[in-house]
């Protein structure tokens, strides 16, 4: 079975048992401040994570590239209050242009 | 159905006009997956099984860029803990068992409880019909519009040539931008992006990334 496939199955599993567990164990359990507080931030690092890696690296090399502008025009994008989509649309557009013509 | 007839008009215009617009940001992660070499068929099992916008564009994105399967689902499923959490919300108010829970478990999503939670000062039922039109509905048009995303993607070819390989990059960070509400979390963000980039170069492709969440640990659970 290909990765693909392996990431598939395997998010899809652990995001339903991860969901129903929440529905079926006492609310005491996890309710403790600190894991709550542990809980707002793992998402705000692992997207940046994500933002910062999938701008910037080509395999385990960091390079500037096509990207980048892309990222920069989303920040403007979302500095104005842009709606998702159309955040994602304009980085998309500055991207192809960048790549195209320079 | 009882519980639309019970529902106040104010929760069904919330519940869908949240699964619209939601739902439409399918179109982006099935593009992102096709262009990060997931099938249509994957992208859209994606959506269908796993649910989870966040855990979905995790997983193709750093499978995509290299990473192995374990780092894939290793990232989508810390992204997916919050939902866990969620639900430890919505089972008092819900009350489900069985089949219905499975149900209800499935939809437990950013948007089921965030308008739930919101329909709080119109009562129980409100906010139970809340869950569960906004669950069912951006389920529906999540799924529709990864479908088109995905086949527009697999139509177009070369992911860089539409920029589709920065549309990943910035669905993140329209993802993370609303959680950046002060100073610390701005921090926190630039921290993570500074040491999952500085750790690309070591170890293999994912690994950075799994890594910043000790950071959130480290912050989280320290002393207050």
């Amino acid at each position: 079975m290909s990765t693909m496939w392996w990431g598939v199955l395997g998010t899809s599993v652990a995001a339903f048992a991860l969901k129903y567990l929440g529905h079926s164990i006492p609310q005491r359990y996890l309710s403790h401040p600190k894991i709550q507080k542990t809980n707002l931030l793992i998402p705000i690092t692992l997207l940046s994570a994500l933002v910062a890696v999938q701008t910037f690296a080509d395999k385990s090399k960091l390079v500037i590239d096509h990207r980048t502008a892309g990222l920069a025009v989303a920040v403007v994008a979302l500095k104005f209050r842009a709606s998702f989509p159309v955040v994602v649309i304009l980085a998309a557009l500055a991207s192809a242009l960048t790549y195209h013509f320079f | 159905m009882r519980v639309v007839s019970a529902t106040p008009k104010s929760t069904i215009r919330d519940s869908l006009s949240v699964s619209i617009t939601v739902g439409a940001y399918g179109i982006a992660f099935g593009a992102a997956s096709v262009a990060a070499g997931f099938s249509v068929l994957q992208s859209c099992l994606l959506s269908l099984l796993t649910f989870s916008g966040a855990s979905q564009f995790a997983v193709v994105g750093v499978i995509g860029s290299g990473g192995g399967a374990l780092s894939g689902v290793t990232t989508a499923t810390l992204l997916g803990f919050r939902n866990g959490l969620y639900g430890l919300r919505m089972s008092p108010l819900l009350q489900t068992k069985g089949t219905k829970r499975i149900l209800a478990a499935h939809i437990t999503i950013d948007e089921s409880t965030g308008v739930a939670l919101s329909q709080e000062s119109r009562g129980v039922e409100a906010m139970r019909s809340g869950f569960w039109l906004t669950g069912i509905g951006v389920f529906v048009f999540w799924n529709l519009f990864t479908l088109a995303g995905a086949f527009g993607a697999q139509a177009m070819g070369n992911p860089a040539a539409w920029g589709l390989d920065a549309a990943v990059p910035a669905a993140f960070l329209g993802l993370v931008w609303p959680r950046l509400t002060s100073i610390s979390d701005r921090l926190l963000s630039v921290g993570a992006m500074a040491l999952a980039l500085g750790l690309t170069p070591f170890l293999p492709a994912g690994l950075p990334i799994i890594a910043t969440a000790f950071l959130a640990l480290a912050i989280g659970m320290r002393k207050a």
